[in-house]
């Protein structure tokens, strides 16, 4: 009997840094798409291991909303300082701006969806031709049918009916000039998975992912963070809650769950028993059945 | 749902000490493949309460009396609006053993590329068959995709046992019927269970309806079948995926070959060759996620050092000196075709084999393999979408290649369309050469059907 087994979340890791290299050796202008959310600081890490001892050889892209968490800007400027790399961070409110998409109306007014403008222009401004994303098959099911390469039109757009086969450990990156591809080295891992790989790793994450107590208002049973980017309708207060944040994305439509998990052997519990998908407290997801599928085809993350 | 398992238990060092097994089921709705999933899924907490929520919504509006759990799986809009599911989808549950990675594949003929493309990294193949029909035309598709493409260990579930009264004697004549025509396959672990997905009997616990069957559940199945084996730790090979070179003061002279193990195991110290060009050199030290590494195995991603400079790149190959892959460029092959426009013969296409990428030419079609019956047609060599044959390819530059019964990894390869860039075929080495035209493999299709 051969003692050569590797734990599940090894397995993992050796899979998400086999996919990282293979968009370093395939592509020509890859960036890293990093939000300060968890799972783009697993990414990160990973990309960090892929390479060592060289830096990681392709920048770090934020798409930044405007609408965001002081915690995770912070977070997102030191972290990136720390680890030598290169950040470049577009705004969606300058594509507003330039009249090249327009606020969404309403009391919370998202601009999740407006990031896939200012994305997709990010990515012709520096002719990316593979982005690296952090989304995960286990999040939402239009990704469950989402490939480790994801091929993109010159529109950006998604097909999910032309996909390509993947078979092995063979990846396709051929492209036509304008296509460009999204790669998800952690399409196998659930929110488990990186729960635990963060606190195997020891990484440091933003606050906002622990319990602290703060002013929110309780929308359709999302709980939104008091914000200048959200209005109050009647009827509507802030209220004082204990809570974290179980993803970290645009302020007007992620909600903040109750709870008074401090640490990461807490969050794990939390996790563990949670009985309601992680994606369960975002507004923009609970548009419609389609709404992920929706998104991605136009282009989004 | 009646029953459900232990908790997951979530402390550090339990789920730090998981492994992981990859599975594949294939099967139409008939077959109960979406109950015993939705099941499993269930049963393991791996649906969450806003996922049920929305599943049971659903169902009323589509006016359905049963929930659906099919449509916890068809993602698409288009798999909801036609009920039919079109792509592989990944699934994930975990118990207090293992994690588990479900590719679920819709089971008809037209999607024959689905079931491969799943069945291309599963450790072990459920092939569900209805216990009031036996093995049909069906069953016979899926062993064969699950033999061609080698997945180590097969669970026959026959299911639907509640409408055969939980018969032992019809179980037995199930089992007989299935091994007789397995015999002439190759699958080297076949295990029989008898459940009722519906009613939950031998899927997670036990069925006291069933005294007389003396195995464990399916789910006991799963989270106890011994995969350790399952990768080759006997041939070193190592297919380099990039050249890491630091460009810093500290690491100056640092000249890393990253790629992931796929086979044997390396030692700092070992000699090893390069391929192809032959160059021999010894290990300096090998990095790891984590630092340097005493042994590298499959399925690891590593960088190795060598000890001298030499002259090798992404899409070379290092094994040792007296085991190393064959360096090729004629491969005989079985191929499974996926796209609409059909194999071209003569026809010029992208390889891409391990890290290597090139051009090749399929020279010949030998025959194609009717899936349902296992004949081989001689006659007919036109390898259209679904169909799988066996080809002979010249490659420009030499591959280093192994049979894909030795090796997954350097045994498989894709085919490209030059124009269109998208992946058209799926291939399986029989013998680099064709020399050795693999017996094994003729054998399959040789057995004259059911």
């Amino acid at each position: 009997m051969s003692s050569y087994n590797l734990t599940h979340l090894s397995q993992l890791e050796h899979e998400a840094i086999f996919v990282i290299r293979e968009v370093a050796a395939q592509f020509e202008r890859p960036a890293l798409l990093f939000s300060g959310g968890k799972d783009s600081i697993v990414m990160a890490r990973l990309a960090q291991k892929a390479f060592a001892p060289a830096k990681i050889p392709f920048p770090l892209v934020h798409v930044d909303t405007g609408h965001n968490f002081d915690e995770a800007i912070e977070y997102r400027d030191w972290f990136v300082k720390e680890i030598g790399a290169r950040l470049v961070v577009r705004y969606v409110a300058d594509s507003i701006k330039a009249g090249r998409c327009q606020e969404e109306k309403g009391p919370n007014p998202s601009r999740n969806g407006l990031q896939t403008v200012t994305l997709l222009d990010t990515i012709e401004e520096f002719q990316f031709d593979a982005c690296l994303g952090g989304a995960r098959r286990d999040e939402e099911k239009a990704r469950a049918k989402e490939r480790f390469f994801s091929h993109r039109d010159e529109f950006g757009q998604w097909d999910p009916k032309n996909q390509r086969p993947e078979l092995w450990n063979l990846f396709n990156g051929r492209k036509q000039v304008g296509e460009h591809f999204r790669v998800f080295p952690l399409s196998n891992w659930t929110e488990m998975d990186v729960w635990q790989y963060i606190a195997r790793e020891n990484l440091r994450i933003p606050s906002i992912y622990f319990s602290h107590t703060r002013k929110v208002v309780n929308r359709g049973g999302v709980l939104l963070a008091e914000s200048p980017f959200i209005t109050l309708l009647e009827g509507e207060q802030y209220e004082e809650r204990v809570v974290r944040f179980r993803t970290v994305g645009d302020a007007t439509c992620t909600g903040a769950v109750l709870s008074t998990a401090s640490n990461m052997a807490d969050i794990i519990q939390e996790v563990a028993s949670a009985r309601v998908t992680e994606r369960g407290a975002r507004a923009d997801d609970k548009r419609s059945e389609s709404a992920m599928e929706d998104r991605k085809k136009a282009g989004y993350f | 749902m009646t029953t459900s398992t232990a908790p997951v238990q979530h402390s550090d060092e339990h789920y730090l000490s998981m492994d992981l097994l990859r599975f594949t089921t294939a099967g139409s709705v008939d077959d109960g493949k979406s109950t015993l999933i939705g099941r499993l899924l269930y049963d393991s907490k791996a649906i969450f309460d806003d996922a049920l929520e929305n599943l049971e919504r659903v169902t009323q509006q589509r006016g359905e009396e049963h929930l659906n759990l099919s449509l916890l799986t068809d993602g698409l809009r288009a798999e909801r609006e036609q009920g039919i599911t079109i792509d592989v989808a990944y699934r994930y549950f975990a118990t207090p053993k293992r994690k588990f990675i479900i590719a679920d594949t819709p089971g008809h003929i037209q999607y024959t590329r689905n079931m491969v493309t799943g069945a291309s990294t599963a450790n072990l193949a459920i092939i569900l068959i209805d216990a009031r029909k036996g093995v049909i035309e069906q069953t016979c598709r899926h062993s064969f995709i699950a033999s061609l493409l080698r997945i180590p260990h097969v669970v026959v579930a026959v299911n639907k046992m509640d409408l055969v009264d939980f018969s032992e004697q019809r179980f037995n004549e199930i089992v007989a019927q299935y091994s007789e025509f397995a015999s002439r396959l190759d699958i080297p672990d076949i295990k029989f269970i008898p459940i009722s997905a519906l009613h939950g009997d031998n899927v997670v616990d036990k069925s006291a309806k069933m005294p007389w069957y003396q195995g464990g559940s399916l789910l006991y199945t799963l989270e106890t079948v011994y995969i350790g084996s399952d990768l080759n730790h006997v041939d070193p090979r190592f297919p380099i995926q990039t050249v890491i070179r630091p460009h810093s003061d500290e690491h100056h002279d640092f000249r890393g070959f990253a790629g992931r193990v796929a086979g044997g195991v390396f030692k700092p110290g070992d000699e090893i060759v390069s391929l192809p060009s032959g160059f021999p050199a010894k290990i300096k030290s090998i990095h790891g996620p984590d630092g340097e590494l005493a042994e590298a195995f499959a399925p690891m991603s590593v960088a190795i050092t060598l000890d001298r400079e030499i002259d090798s790149s992404r899409g070379d190959c290092f094994g040792k000196p007296n085991n190393h892959p064959i360096a090729t460029k004629d491969i005989e092959a079985m191929v499974c075709w996926f796209s609409e426009k059909p194999l071209q013969p003569n026809g010029k296409y992208i390889i891409r084999h391990t890290t290597r990428e090139a051009k090749c030419m399929v020279k010949a079609v030998r025959y194609k393999v009717n899936i349902n019956t296992l004949h081989k047609l001689e006659d007919d060599l036109t390898i259209n979408m679904n169909d799988i044959g066996r080809i002979q390819v010249r490659v420009a530059v030499p591959l280093m290649v192994d049979p894909y019964k030795r090796n997954r990894t350097t045994g498989s390869f894709i085919l490209v369309d030059e124009f269109t860039n998208a992946t058209v075929g799926a291939g399986m080495i029989l013998w680099p050469d064709g020399s050795e035209s693999a017996a094994t493999v003729d054998s399959y299709v040789e057995m004259g059907g059911l």
